[in-house]
């Protein structure tokens, strides 16, 4: 088993530090419904295909995460509440390089 | 108003599917959906997007699947009441359902069936503190009748294909048309994109990027918009418009059935999983909508919950008629428009 410890604030601001699998082909946003850290339904609405920033969050620490994609871009181009440090949770991948990233979840919009 | 066997709310691909499960049992069904056209998410978020677990289809598109969904029912001449929001439910005295839409379209059912999905698509709406009082005074998310906007001066904002289409379309019908989109680069078709293009070098479009409204002026009606750039020059604007149409997309909310005294849990309407019947008999909930122990939220999972459901709606109906399930290969599929469509019969012939 390979986990990594990341920390998600959540939307009402409570800190919750969770162990991440590495080995499950499992994106943030996923993590964050596979813990309940939001309500069902207003976390990954799109299934995960950067269609609807239900997801975004922003990343706190500086950690290298995977470039963004032309469609997450144009995504957070017209999403709500987003940030220089904003990204699509679907778009971001559990793995070890990701030990320790902390992240704050957006507000539903 | 309009009467019907099994009043279903949503047509996405659950919705559709019960059609056919319905008519093989001589059911009628009419459809509502907030959305202008069939089809749910696969045609509004993703319908150029592959599904490769639909049971015998190793790759189909959403939006192939919709059409082939609504090509599989077509005999059963559904009715369809789109671009309309399921409102108000109300139970009769005779034990039928009456459901209003919030155009006021009245239908009536004695078995209703929700397949409403994650909610019904509700305009996105951008963070400006007074955008509400300016609502149908000025601020309009969706456009309904184009005319409305003849010779005004329109802007709007976003940067997706239906910021694009009415940018384009309403050049020739307003007097001044201004798009407005915090990036520089657009997401839309290419066809689009190149002809926003064009428009803005004829001085058709006033395009305004990287840019966003911040504030709207007016009395009772608007009359001006605040308009932030940033980039490399920043600076603020004030552009006299008549009309501001945000369109920054679509997400689903489970809105007015959240009220209709069904049993909700982690936003989904909890059902039994012997008939996918809610706390409310003659009210079902089939697809992304319900939950249950164990529950998927997967096409799949939707069309085998609509098919249970329809078999107890037929009990609910006809408590007293004797029925067995006969299969499409044996029976045929014989629809309301008189077509039959069977398999061919063997012929016995001796061979000499």
């Amino acid at each position: 088993m390979s986990d990594i410890k990341i920390k998600i604030t959540d939307r009402d601001g409570v800190l919750h530090e969770i162990d991440a699998p590495t080995d499950m082909n499992m994106n943030l946003m996923e993590i964050v419904r596979s813990y309940e850290l939001a309500p069902e339904g207003t976390i990954g609405i799109c299934g995960g295909m950067a269609m609807c920033a239900s997801c975004q969050c922003y990343v706190v620490s500086d950690h290298q995460l995977p470039e963004m994609s032309d469609d997450e871009d144009a995504m957070l181009a017209e999403a709500f509440h987003v940030k220089d440090n904003s990204r699509l949770g679907c778009q971001i991948q559990m793995t070890e390089d990701l030990e320790g990233l902390e992240v704050e979840l957006a507000p539903e919009s | 108003m309009i009467k019907t066997d099994i009043l279903i709310i949503g047509a996405g691909p659950t919705g559709l599917f019960t059609v056919f499960e319905a008519g093989l049992l001589q059911l009628k069904c009419h459809l509502i959906d907030a959305l202008p056209q069939p089809g749910g998410q696969c045609s509004e978020i993703y319908p150029k997007k592959p599904i490769y677990d639909i049971p015998g289809f190793p790759e189909v598109l959403a939006g192939d699947l919709v059409n082939n969904l609504m090509e599989q029912i077509k005999a059963f001449q559904p009715g369809f009441t789109l671009g309309e929001r399921a409102n108000t439910i109300e139970k009769l005295e005779d034990g039928t359902f009456l459901v209003t839409t919030n155009k006021g379209t009245q239908h009536n059912a004695p078995i209703v069936a929700i397949a409403g999905g994650l909610g019904s698509f509700e305009p996105r709406k951008p963070l400006i503190n007074n955008l509400k009082a300016f609502e149908d005074k000025g601020v309009a998310y969706f456009i309904k009748n184009p005319e409305i906007y003849r010779d005004k001066k329109v802007l709007i904002a976003g940067g997706g294909d239906s910021a694009l289409d009415w940018s384009i379309f309403l050049a020739d019908v307003a007097s001044e048309v201004t798009l407005v989109h915090r990036r520089n680069e657009f997401r839309g078709a290419l066809d689009s994109v190149e002809k926003v293009q064009a428009l803005k070098d004829l001085g058709k479009i006033n395009l305004i990027t990287p840019a966003e409204v911040t504030e709207l002026k007016g009395t009772d009606k608007l009359h001006a918009v605040l308009i932030q750039k940033s980039g490399d020059k920043e600076e603020q604007i004030i552009k006299e418009v008549d009309e501001f149409i945000p369109l920054f997309g679509l997400s689903p909310k489970l809105g007015p059935i959240a009220d209709w005294g069904l049993e909700i849990e982690k936003n989904a309407i909890k059902v039994n999983t012997f008939d996918y019947q809610t706390n409310i008999p003659g009210i079902y909930a089939i697809g992304d909508v319900n939950t249950y122990p164990g529950k998927l939220k997967l096409i799949l999972c939707g069309f085998h919950e609509a098919t249970l459901m329809c078999q107890s709606a037929y009990q609910r109906i006809y408590p007293d008629k004797k029925y067995v399930m006969k299969y499409t290969t044996v029976g045929g599929v014989s629809g309301f428009d008189g077509s039959k469509k069977q398999a061919p019969k063997a012929v016995v012939k001796t061979i000499e």
